[in-house]
């Protein structure tokens, strides 16, 4: 693109002359996924790898989880920062919602007129819990100057010591049933796409989303903008924190339990996520579209190898293969978008 | 000791070439997307000599430096050495041809010590391959007491003086047995006896057959320890002397003497009341006693070296960086400026000297880039934007300020240097301050453009802004200010109004 000499300001009309959308070269690499498993679910398994609603059913609501996770991701990744922590606070948001949100009927026998509690108890303690772990990540960050990778880092310990130490150890079970219900049948789903599309707003069109693509492109031009560098980075930490908790609550209402070790390596599966759809690692840019695409995309791999009934094993090793290859393609892109200038 | 055997004998070769030419540049030309930084330039350095090259900011003599050693690569002209045309493919192999620069900016390894800093990729082996570190030292030792330095070759690079870091630096150079060595600016940190020294060293090298090329900004080192100097101006080079033949006025008049035509379209404006009153302005190390005042339609222009302290002045007005003591009155009123928030709220304004480091969200659009300021206080509705509102505005800027881009959703890095500065002055613009801070405004920016900034300054003050302009270019200083404040070193030396300054009254200032 290079720049015209002639002031074209009164010819064309002001509006968006964008070009080809950047999702668009994520959404063929989705295509392209989905169509290899496609071809050799007939060659190998003899029948349709899309042709199989349930199985779709199924792949979406497996990601939906690290989507929700993802969507708070990305706006982290976008001021240039990371989050480690995101998959232990998963944990930690289950094993504390989970413990508000028991049915009474056991206790009842011994406390006979004890009532569970509103299911808006334990969805509102597991975010406030998110929002906590969050509040802290950004907090360190903003005031102490650490960088990011350390202060989730620690968090991502420290979280998943208070999911062990709140119990000791033991799982939790046996959920109210309206609890439960929030993870039941497509309720992930739309949690997942509800949250995304808020996001997608949030970042396209209000202040906090220019704030946030700014500090990511450039923190000192941030500041001297009169933009409160700190105080907007606790923002986005907390916000990601949170959607963990929320994160954290479904992952319990769909499992009808509690346990410490739940959501591990959830981070890294969001942050792969949220790179492979295309946001750029180095800050200020990123499209929570591309991350939903990009969650598809890690959909679409789990669901196709076990539907190829390929090892356990082998999946770990191609996906790592995977979201190495697709930073290697952004760093790609970066230098050769460099160049052109 | 192979090292220092084949030092010794370098040595006795640069002896025997004493007076010839070590050195010649001839016709280079080097252009970066926009600007001709260089433009058919020559340098002749002789060997057992000390040249110095002078020259404004923006002259050219850092990038002919780096040409030489190797970091461009010219797009014409010759680089001989030793009397035979050498191609430079990088600064390695600038080195190992003969010739070494220390920079502006140290480039050792602090946690590593002085002998490994020195021998680096050099180191001499013993069994198996390891290391001898005790041979290392040796050789360090031998080398610093060649050049009378006394520095521990076992302590780590981190505890040292800046200065002992820069007598490393040298030593490190020497041990190449080069026969020409680069200096850019070698005594922006020391005191009056480490520069003692560092001369002292500098005339051992010369007595030595080196050639030495020497880059200062100041008149009485050029005096002190230059045998002949090069003078360039706007990329061109402008003549070779000897120092003896010159004064310190022939050579500021040499520097920048060009003629000024009108680049400065300066109006005359009715001066209003005070809108900006400091003093005491202190910021311990950096700046002391800033006392001034800007008032509605002025603009006060800051000249002084690079490093004079007139940038954090700025930063310190707008809150980046505060002042330790002093105060800001803003239409008589004291305020407390602790960020650019709080500046911003009083009405001011701040172009940063850096376009790329501090100005520019370079991954972003033209759009998002000028309109990031203003949303801190306008079209912003509920945390939404006011996307058609700000983009009329935005779209005004364009046509106003001529801004050459496509579509206001071009990535800003897409735009050249003077399209990009423009997009920072319409993010200021949109916020329609009362004070503007300007710090070099025309910097890397092709003549055209420049002219229509500075129009665009006058018809700012014009509007009744008080402006603060600073800039390295005298002629711009000049041509714009209606007083100009000189600084030297952190210092206020004086305010020259706008009928008595001329550049060589700004210079004796800027460079006592």
């Amino acid at each position: 693109m290079s720049t015209q000499n002639t002031d074209t300001s009164s010819i064309s009309p002001p509006g968006k002359t964008r070009r080809v959308p950047p999702e668009f070269s994520i959404l063929t690499i989705l295509v392209a996924v989905a169509a290899v498993f496609e071809i050799l679910g007939w060659i190998f398994q003899g029948q349709s790898f899309l042709g199989n609603p349930q199985r779709l059913t199924i792949m979406i609501l497996q990601v939906s989880v690290i989507g929700i996770i993802a969507v708070g991701v990305t706006q982290v990744i976008i001021t240039g920062g990371i989050d480690l922590s995101s998959g232990s606070v998963v944990a930690m948001t289950a094993m504390i919602a989970m413990s508000f949100a028991q049915v009474s009927t056991y206790a009842r026998a011994v406390y006979p007129g004890l009532t569970d509690l509103p299911v808006l108890v334990p969805i509102a303690v597991g975010l406030g819990v998110g929002l906590l772990a969050g509040l802290i990540n950004g907090t360190l960050i903003a005031k102490t100057g650490i960088p990011p990778f350390i202060a989730t880092l620690g968090m991502m310990v420290t979280a998943r010591g208070v999911a062990k130490w709140y119990t000791k150890g033991q799982p939790i079970s046996f959920p109210s049933e309206s609890f439960a219900k929030i993870g039941s049948g497509v309720w992930p789903v739309v949690i997942f796409l509800v949250v995304a599309l808020i996001f997608h707003i949030a970042l396209r069109y209000t202040r906090y989303g220019k704030f946030t693509y700014a500090i990511g492109a450039n923190p000192q031009a941030a500041r001297v903008s009169g933009i409160n560098v700190g105080a907007h980075l606790i923002k986005v930490y907390a916000i990601a924190g949170t959607l963990a908790g929320l994160a954290g609550i479904v992952t319990a209402a769909r499992a009808q339990t509690a346990q410490a070790g739940m959501g591990m390596m959830y981070e890294l599966d969001a942050i792969a996520a949220t790179v492979i759809g295309g946001t750029s690692l180095a800050g200020g840019q990123g499209r929570i579209t591309g991350t939903v695409i990009g969650t598809v995309i890690l959909g679409v791999m789990t669901s196709g190898f076990t539907f190829l009934r390929i090892d356990a094993y082998y999946q770990e090793i191609v996906k790592g293969i995977i979201i190495v290859a697709a930073v290697v393609l952004d760093v790609y892109r970066q230098k050769k978008r460099t160049k052109t200038t | 000791m192979q090292g220092n055997a084949k030092l010794a004998a370098a040595i006795h070769r640069h002896k025997q070439r004493m007076g010839e030419e070590v050195l010649a540049v001839e016709g280079v030309r080097k252009e970066f997307p926009g600007v001709v930084a260089l433009d058919d330039v020559q340098l002749k350095v002789r060997a057992g000599t000390v040249h110095a090259l002078m020259g404004e900011n923006g002259a050219g003599k850092s990038t002919l430096m780096k040409i030489i050693a190797g970091i461009y690569t010219p797009d014409r002209g010759t680089v001989r050495l030793r009397g035979e045309e050498v191609t430079l493919k990088g600064p390695l192999d600038a080195l190992e041809q003969g010739i070494a620069m220390i920079h502006q900016e140290l480039n050792l390894m602090p946690f590593m010590t002085v002998a490994e800093n020195i021998w680096i990729r050099r180191e001499p082996k013993g069994a198996f391959g390891l290391i001898d570190h005790a041979k290392m030292s040796r050789m360090t030792r031998e080398l610093f007491d060649r050049l009378k330095i006394r520095i521990d070759p076992d302590v780590e690079v981190r505890t040292l003086t800046v200065a002992a870091r820069q007598m490393v630096e040298i030593a490190k150079a020497v041990s190449y047995d080069s026969d020409v060595l680069i200096m850019d600016e070698p005594t922006s940190a020391l005191t009056e006896t480490e520069v003692a020294h560092l001369f002292d060293i500098i005339r051992g090298l010369r007595e030595q057959g080196i050639g030495i090329v020497y880059i200062t900004h100041k008149m009485n080192e050029l005096f002190e320890i230059a045998d002949e100097f090069s003078v360039f101006r706007d990329g061109k080079y402008i003549g070779t002397h000897a120092s003896t033949d010159v004064t310190r006025d022939d050579i500021i008049r040499m520097m920048v003497g060009r003629e000024i035509t009108n680049m400065f379209p300066k109006e005359t404006v009715p001066i209003g009341d005070t809108v900006l009153e400091v003093r005491d302005l202190t910021l311990p190390g950096v700046f002391e006693g800033m006392n001034f005042t800007v008032r509605a339609g002025e603009i006060l222009g800051f000249a002084g070296l690079v490093g004079s302290g007139r940038s954090n002045v700025a930063e310190a007005l707008f809150g980046v960086t505060p002042a330790a003591s002093g105060t800001i009155r803003i239409r008589g009123q004291e305020v407390s400026i602790r960020s650019p928030v709080d500046a911003m709220r009083h009405g001011m304004a701040f172009l940063t000297e850096d376009r790329k480091d501090t100005g520019c969200f370079l991954s972003l659009e033209v759009l998002e880039n000028m309109q990031m300021a203003v949303l801190q206080e306008a079209h912003v509705k509920m945390g939404f934007v006011d996307q058609a509102g700000v983009n009329k505005r935005c779209e005004e800027m364009k046509a106003a300020l001529r801004i050459k881009t496509p579509t206001l959703y071009e990535r800003i890095e897409n735009l050249s240097g003077g399209n990009q500065q423009k997009v920072l002055i319409a993010r200021w613009l949109l916020t329609k301050p009362k004070i503007l801070i300007l710090d070099e405004p025309t910097r890397g920016i092709d003549v055209g453009a420049k002219a229509e900034i500075h129009r665009l300054i006058s018809k700012l003050a014009g509007e009744g802004v008080a402006v603060v302009m600073i800039s390295s270019e005298l002629p711009e200083v000049l041509g714009m200010s209606d007083r100009i404040l000189v600084m030297h070193e952190g210092h206020q030396t004086g305010i020259l109004d706008r009928a008595e300054a001329n550049q060589v009254k700004i210079m004796e200032l800027a460079a006592r």
